[in-house]
């Protein structure tokens, strides 16, 4: 009887002291990942949803002209103008103006209703000296003010919390009353830059699988002299920055290049019609598939060396022809490479910006180079930011769906 | 980011040690010719006599970077060179510290700087220093017989071949309506109506599959010169500098030219605004604008500036005064960008562009 209460005790100690343990354990490598885990959450993480945020959140007019936001929150967005609105407008442009903020309101304001950015910054330079009625001298500086578009137009802006963005990215646009329509045709431009994107990187995936195999196959069963040196041809243009390699197919592949010229000397294209092989499409798959070559063929490379040469062996041994080892044999035990590779390249290629933007031409951009475009040009960080959204969702559908077919546990990085 | 330092003269001066306390300021412009130009004209004279330093680093317009420094409160930046229409925006936003054009020097014939300078060549936020233009031109020796018009560069018929644009709406519209038969005094009336702007883009169309398109200031004299184009639109001091300096057979057509003004701006916020500030009286003084010229044929904005042109630095017998886009025989049929026009409806042109393009 007394054995067992010591029985008993001695485990419950003996639990207890396990539980120390493993807790001192789990929180040593924590503290051991905790430097990275912090740099990631404060360099990589908050960064992006931060930036991802401004594709929902936009509070320029709303903190700028809070009078106006005020006002037009009770406005039904169909009928005139009130008194109470055309004087909270006059009152916030008198300290935009003040402020110099004025031109965030006209840019704001611009985006949704074109050609109003001078309406307000022309307006707010004489709004301190109108006199009420408002809903009569302000007009009388400029008759815009009696079009109701521009109120529709600041109404949208003065939402705080906003799908707009989104919508935009996807060719779409809200109007004053909340609902959704298709945008003009002539502005439509997102929905085929991002299946171009999918088509070209899904072209540049497939060149790099096709040009990609046969070369890690060769660096994996060549004697390990012959190899190195194929996977130092391999490495070397990966060390080379991407700037260079692009600048030197121009120099290949434009009409009066190596290429064009090589074609000419050989009479396979007269000299006035040479072939358009840079800035367009063709240009911008030759560059972008030469570019990630290096990440297909290092995975596959890997997981190539760890097949033993044994198994062909014993396959043709037992029968079977070359084909039937290779097909049967060989390359279902490659598929982890494959699909590491595959991954690779598509997710590095979708959102590849310096190629296209210098060798695309006109139809052979992607969607990051209309990113940067309004990162750099027309300053619409919102729109850019919502983009990167819809990039980055389209990803980790990819991601899911590759997941769901070849499984991501069956992937190789090396 | 391309980084051109040119702190050797500087460090020669402070070496000497005629100065205690340099100061370094970071000078922001578009590369090239045109930034060799200043460092000619400005940098080097100005470090010879203060003893302060220059960092001069190259952008391609446009206003994303100061404003990322701006809103991030972290202003690298001291002067930038902007076009017209990002001085007024840029100031409309809060971005850029005002300047005073009082502050600067009077012309060396005497007249207060606010009235030697060109009207319209400052802002409350900016100070011009040279007009530049957008012009096309073509390489004299693969053609057959010389184009003259605006309308020539669209007419691909008469002048087959590759065409060199910039990948902007802007200037090309405008040469599109020119060309299409507008006048230079109507174009920006007629663009401001949707029929206007479907007149431009239709234009572009006749030519869209014979555009190699261009970004930066510095690739369409390297298009011409490579034979990958026959013509070009171009900022015509590139052009100048190719034939000058490399003794290239390039010809300007001054007819149906856009042109508009670079600007000295300060971000709000420039880490060294006294020594910056120094340097914009210095570089827009009568004698330094006049100085340029001579690197580069941009006009400077000072009337008191245009006697004092002379010739190209190397070449003492080519004058610079008919290669300005001022010149008169240049002007006979010229449009001034409108930056109001484009600040309104930059935006909407540029995704309708955009859409064009990728169609």
């Amino acid at each position: 009887m007394a054995d067992t209460a010591n029985v008993e005790i001695d485990d419950k100690l003996l639990k207890k002291r396990l539980d120390k343990a493993l807790f001192k354990n789990r929180s040593r490598a924590f503290l051991l990942v905790l430097p990275l885990l912090l740099f990631l959450l404060v360099a990589f993480i908050g960064p992006i949803l931060y930036f991802l945020s401004h594709g929902f959140i936009d509070k320029t007019f709303a903190a700028l002209m809070p009078q106006t936001t005020e006002a037009l929150s009770e406005w039904d967005a169909v009928s005139d103008p009130t008194e109470e609105m055309f004087a909270a407008v006059v009152a916030d442009m008198v300290v935009a103006r003040k402020n110099k903020t004025i031109g965030r309101v006209a840019t704001r304001v611009n985006r949704d209703k074109p050609g109003t950015r001078s309406l307000f910054t022309s307006s707010a330079r004489k709004a301190a000296k109108l006199e009420a009625p408002f809903s009569e001298s302000l007009p009388a500086v400029k008759k815009d003010w009696n079009d109701i578009e521009v109120w529709q137009a600041m109404k949208t802006a003065s939402r705080q919390y906003t799908l707009g963005y989104y919508a935009a990215a996807l060719d779409m646009k809200v109007n004053a009353d909340g609902s959704f329509e298709r945008q003009d045709e002539k502005r439509r431009i997102h929905m085929t830059l991002l299946l171009r994107t999918m088509q070209i990187s899904f072209l540049v995936t497939v060149f790099c699988l096709a040009l990609g195999y046969p070369v890690a196959y060769l660096l994996a069963t060549l004697p390990a002299r012959t190899s190195n040196l194929l996977l130092i041809l391999v490495l070397l243009p990966f060390w080379t920055s991407i700037l260079v390699r692009t600048t030197a197919w121009i120099a290949m592949l434009q009409a009066q290049g190596v290429v064009n010229d090589l074609l000419v000397f050989f009479g396979m294209t007269p000299d006035d019609a040479r072939f358009s092989l840079i800035y367009n499409k063709t240009g911008t798959l030759i560059a972008m598939t030469h570019i990630l070559l290096p990440f297909m063929v290092l995975p596959l490379y890997s997981v190539m060396k760890g097949i033993p040469p044994s198994y062909v062996r014993a396959a043709k041994s037992l029968g079977a022809n070359n084909w039937t080892a290779f097909w049967r044999v060989y390359a279902p035990q490659t598929i982890p490479g494959i699909g590491a590779g595959a991954l690779l390249v598509f997710i590095v290629a979708i959102g590849y910006y310096i190629t296209p933007a210098l060798v695309g031409g006109q139809d052979g951009t992607m969607i990051s180079n209309i990113i940067d475009d309004h990162m750099r040009k027309s300053l619409n960080w919102n729109l850019a930011a919502a983009l990167g959204g819809v990039l980055m969702v389209i990803v980790m559908v990819l991601y899911y769906v590759y997941d769901r077919i070849v499984g991501i546990d069956n992937m190789k990085l090396g | 980011m391309k980084r051109v330092t040119t702190v050797l003269a500087a460090g020669l001066a402070a070496a000497i040690g005629t100065v205690n306390a340099a100061d370094t300021i970071t000078i922001v412009s578009w590369g090239g010719a045109y930034t060799k130009s200043q460092v000619e004209a400005y940098h080097k004279p100005w470090i010879a006599q203060t003893g302060n330093f220059v960092v001069s680093e190259d952008y391609n317009g446009g206003l994303a970077e100061v404003k990322a420094q701006v809103d991030a409160g972290n202003v690298k930046w001291d002067l930038v060179d902007v076009e017209l229409s990002d001085a007024v925006r840029g100031c409309d936003e809060g971005l850029l510290e005002e300047m005073d054009i009082s502050a600067l020097p009077d012309g060396d014939d005497g007249t207060p700087a606010a009235e030697d300078f060109l009207p319209g060549t400052y802002t409350d936020c900016a100070i011009g220093t040279i007009v530049w233009s957008t012009i096309y031109a073509y390489d004299a020796s693969k053609m057959d017989s010389a184009p003259a018009t605006i309308a020539d560069f669209f007419d691909v018929d008469t002048f087959p071949g590759k065409r060199g644009i910039r990948k902007n709406p802007k200037a090309n519209l405008e040469m599109a309506l020119m060309a299409d038969g507008v006048p230079a005094a109507e174009v920006y009336e007629v663009l401001g109506t949707e029929e206007g702007v479907e007149r431009a883009f239709a234009k572009m169309d006749s030519i869209k599959d014979h555009v190699v398109w261009w970004e930066a200031g510095a690739q369409p004299p390297q298009l011409l010169a490579d034979g990958e184009v026959v013509m070009t639109t171009a900022y015509n001091g590139r052009i100048f500098n190719a034939v000058a300096s490399e003794d290239k057979p390039f010809e300007i057509v001054w007819d149906g030219q856009v042109w508009d003004l670079d600007l000295w701006v300060m971000p709000k916020g420039a880490p060294n605004k006294e020594a910056a500030m120094d340097f914009v009286k210095f570089s827009t003084d009568t004698k330094r604008l006049a100085a340029q010229a001579s690197w580069i044929s941009y006009g400077p904005v000072r009337k008191s500036s245009a006697p004092l042109v002379g010739s190209f630095h190397n070449k003492p017998d080519l004058d610079m005064g008919p290669q300005m886009p001022t010149a008169a025989n240049n002007m006979k049929n010229a449009l001034q960008n409108d930056f109001e026009f484009w600040a309104d409806n930059q935006d909407q042109l540029n995704e309708q562009f955009n859409a064009w393009l990728a169609k």
